[in-house]
């Protein structure tokens, strides 16, 4: 097959002259014949570059493709065809003002004013008022429908997301999500944030996935830098990348067990949970790994004492977890909750282009620290971690899977004396007129940031995109013919983030 | 007579302690110490101190809905036979004006949060209104096993005295069915797991609770203080079918009916703890299961007693 679009590596940089520049007819055809033979969109975002609208495409099979072209005013939407570019065009339309034609379901992503203020809003909506949107629901008519509105203020301590139910009785025919309540315009800032707050922005878009993003943003400046970090900060850096693992994959098997009122697992993994957010603490001084991932490498060694700690706490923690493992998938009621609960089947999960755990439970093997190594996981093997079922056990599954192989690889990684050098004099001096993207493997599933930058090396357009960016759609499908019940087994299972989907 | 209303009063005032048992067994589950055992009157007291905050949009029947079903409950409890003793009020058929005495309860605190108007609330008065059906059904089938053994419908015929002896005397392992579907009764009305999770914070998977989330302060309280008697109402059957000695001493009658209870309420306690919740629509099957071992019983009971 031969394809307009060049072929690239993670992290790798590019002269923007080097991108392939194409119409956009041949764009167009050129990428959506990647996606009809299973390709899957990484990026796919809009940027100004003297006053000239661009489109800029990062697409992959079993490998990364890259391609921009000149945005027209509107254009005939992709995701008819296909539907994987859903989001992002609905994305481009907020931030650009660009119409996707024929788009089938056109709406806001996060509420927030087109960044080109001379385009009429696609939308329609005058953001100087309180409320602004002109909500449009998907609706059922019927005698027996009723509409059940949940959020965005929800009774827990959580982030705030709008959920519209179509049922009948206690069966949901259709689940519509709205979010952008976090919009808080993180890609923006990155363009005007001075240099060593680069960092700091990338840990703080979504607190959970800390090290994810922040792994993205360093690997993304120290390619435009032109520098490597040595072998041991890259250890460490996939240590604390599994560390975050293991704390979110623990504390959502926890709190899928609390969903089902399965209490003793719940209990247990809430408080071991905390056992691993304390080893990221050990590491770095922060349990979410904050302060740790920096460009050209990391902030804190990792001392043979740290060391000889982390491994006897890693060795009292792993048959706990093992036995509460053990304890929740041997409950038979719990099973019974868990089978055959919101199925997204292969067929939807491919259209939706679902990743993570979540596209892995519906039988889509990717996984980053496969496919697209970074980091030390090009020496490590991964497994496939792939499940047939798609339902909530498959997810839970997964990360059950996932959370023994994690314990393995730190244990793996700790076994040696692990030497670098702190970083502390960080390199900003990004190549002029450049691209690059990094894609990482977070807890959630794919992280991706791009960076382009202009002819005086500053920042032209940072794109950063968040796995929940392509799995809310999934949760909505897992409902369809689920009970209402369900959902929030079925949330939890998914369990994503609404702070990085609303940047 | 008034040793008969300071027992319901008793078992008024007692029913939250025993409640907490349920918490403290279920934190021991989960390895953590719990609550303090007294955790139900703080929290009462807490909701007593506290003003009602009112929707526009309810009318009076909102408010009347706590007040009524708290009086149903306490009133149920003038009938029970507290320890064996004798209840305050008896009359033949009584056993019928208690299980609607709790249906005019149920059908206040369905209509209370019908008129909220949310869809929440309307949810779960549509769960409410559904499974209490079947336990209907149940009840039914034990009244007519009792109906069988002794000839009576009064609740003090089963309960009171060495009359629940008796009943053992003539029904013999039938009765065993009977405690059985009995606690998956108190499961089910009481809103506990496997059917209902009284711990969640997720609306729509919530039955009762959802129902009085718009209540606040003391008419939350009321609504609290009810479905602890309510609870009472039941464990104090149950314990008296499990230990259904008669002791001339009441004091020692005293002690055994309350290790009867914490027996019941730990059991509660147990199931919680190791059993998931069901799924909603597999609800019905095991509240009929309580049903099906109800009419087993008689069944039996058909052959032997004619």
């Amino acid at each position: 097959m031969t394809n307009a679009f060049l072929e690239i590596s993670n992290g790798e940089k590019l002269s923007r002259e080097q991108i392939p520049h194409l119409s956009f007819n041949d764009f167009q055809e050129n990428a959506l014949d990647i996606i009809k033979n299973g390709g899957k969109v990484v990026q796919y975002f809009g940027y100004q570059d003297d006053l000239s609208m661009k489109f800029l495409a990062v697409l992959r099979t079993d490998k990364l493709f890259v391609a921009g072209c000149d945005a027209p005013d509107s254009y005939p939407s992709f995701s008819k065809i296909c539907e994987p570019f859903h989001m992002f065009e609905r994305e481009i339309a907020e931030q650009f003002g660009i119409r996707p034609e024929g788009h089938p379901w056109l709406k806001m992503v996060r509420y927030h004013p087109s960044y080109r203020e001379d385009m009429p809003d696609v939308f329609g909506n005058d953001y100087n008022k309180d409320i602004p949107g002109n909500y449009d629901y998907y609706q059922v008519d019927g005698d027996e429908i009723h509409e059940v509105a949940v959020g965005p203020v929800h009774a827990g301590v959580i982030e705030p997301g709008h959920f519209r139910f179509n049922c009948i009785g206690e069966r949901v025919l259709h689940l519509e999500i709205q979010l952008g309540y976090q919009h808080r315009g993180v890609e923006n800032l990155f363009l005007n944030a001075e240099a060593k707050r680069l960092p700091i922005l990338a840990e703080n878009i979504a607190g959970d996935t800390t090290i994810g993003h922040s792994l993205c943003m360093a690997q993304a400046v120290e390619s435009l830098t032109s520098t490597t970090p040595d072998k041991g900060a890259q250890i460490i850096r996939t240590i604390a990348l599994e560390l975050e693992r293991l704390a979110n994959h623990i504390g959502d098997l926890g709190a899928l067990s609390g969903d089902v009122a399965f209490l003793p697992p719940a209990n247990y993994f809430g408080r071991i949970r905390g056992d691993f957010l304390n080893l990221s603490l050990l590491l770095c001084g922060n349990r979410f790994g904050k302060g740790l991932v920096r460009p050209g490498g990391v902030r804190f060694s990792l001392a043979d004492d740290i060391r000889k700690t982390l491994d006897e706490r890693i060795k009292e923690l792993k048959p706990q977890v093992e036995h509460v493992l053990d304890l929740l998938f041997s409950a038979s009621t719990v099973r019974a909750r868990f089978e055959d609960c919101g199925i997204v089947s292969n067929y939807d999960a491919q259209q939706l282009g679902l990743v993570g755990p979540a596209g892995r439970a519906s039988g889509i093997p990717y996984d980053v620290r496969r496919s697209f190594p970074t980091e030390h996981y090009g020496q490590i093997d991964i497994p496939e971690n792939k499940k047939p079922s798609g339902d909530v056990y498959a997810r839970a599954r997964v990360r059950y899977d996932e959370v023994l192989q994690s314990l393995n690889i730190i244990q793996s990684l700790i076994d040696t004396p692990v030497e670098t050098h702190c970083v502390d004099d960080i390199n900003y001096d990004l190549a002029f007129f450049s691209f690059v993207v990094t894609v990482n493997e977070a807890w959630r599933g794919e992280v991706s940031h791009a960076i382009l930058t202009d002819k005086d090396g500053k920042i032209l357009r940072y794109k950063v995109k968040d796995p929940s960016f392509h799995n809310w759609n999934g949760l909505a499908m897992s409902l369809r013919d689920t009970g209402i019940s369900d959902f929030p087994l079925n949330n939890k299972s998914f369990n994503l983030s609404y702070c990085g989907f609303d940047l | 007579m008034i040793e008969s209303i300071i027992l319901w009063c008793l078992a008024i005032l007692t029913a939250p302690f025993f409640a907490a048992v349920i918490i403290k067994v279920k934190a021991f589950f989960g390895g953590r110490t719990g609550s303090p055992l007294l955790i139900n009157y703080y929290t009462l007291i807490k909701l007593f101190k506290k003003g009602s905050v009112y929707s526009t949009s309810t009318t009076a029947v909102f408010k009347l809905g706590p007040i009524i079903s708290f009086a149903c409950a306490i009133t149920v409890l003038m009938f029970l036979p507290i320890a064996g003793h004798n209840s305050i009020f008896s009359f033949n058929g009584d056993v019928i004006f208690i299980l609607y005495l709790m249906g005019l309860g149920r059908f206040f605190t369905i209509a209370a949060a019908m008129d909220t108007a949310s869809p929440f609330e309307g949810m779960g008065a549509a769960r409410e209104a559904y499974f209490p059906i079947i336990c209907e059904a149940a009840m039914f089938m034990i009244l007519i096993f009792f109906y069988r053994l002794t000839g009576q419908l009064q609740l003090s015929a089963y309960f009171s005295g060495d009359n629940t002896i008796a009943l053992w005397n003539l029904g013999g392992a039938p009765l065993l069915f009977i405690v059985i579907s009995f606690f998956i009764i108190l499961l089910t009305e009481n809103s506990r797991v496997p059917v209902d999770d009284p711990a969640t914070h997720l609306e729509l998977t919530m039955i009762h609770e959802v129902m009085v989330l718009d209540h606040s302060g003391p008419d939350f309280g009321l609504i609290e203080l009810g479905s602890f008697c309510k609870l009472f109402f039941y464990s104090a059957l149950v314990s008296r079918l499990i230990l259904p000695f008669d002791f001339k001493i009441s004091a020692i009658g005293f002690l055994i009916f309350i290790i009867g209870l914490i027996i019941v309420y730990v059991a509660i306690g147990v199931t919680e703890s190791v059993i998931a919740r069901y799924r909603m629509d597999k609800v019905p099957q095991f509240v009929l299961t309580s049903f099906a071992l109800a009419f087993f019983a008689t069944i039996i009971t058909l052959e032997f007693i004619k």
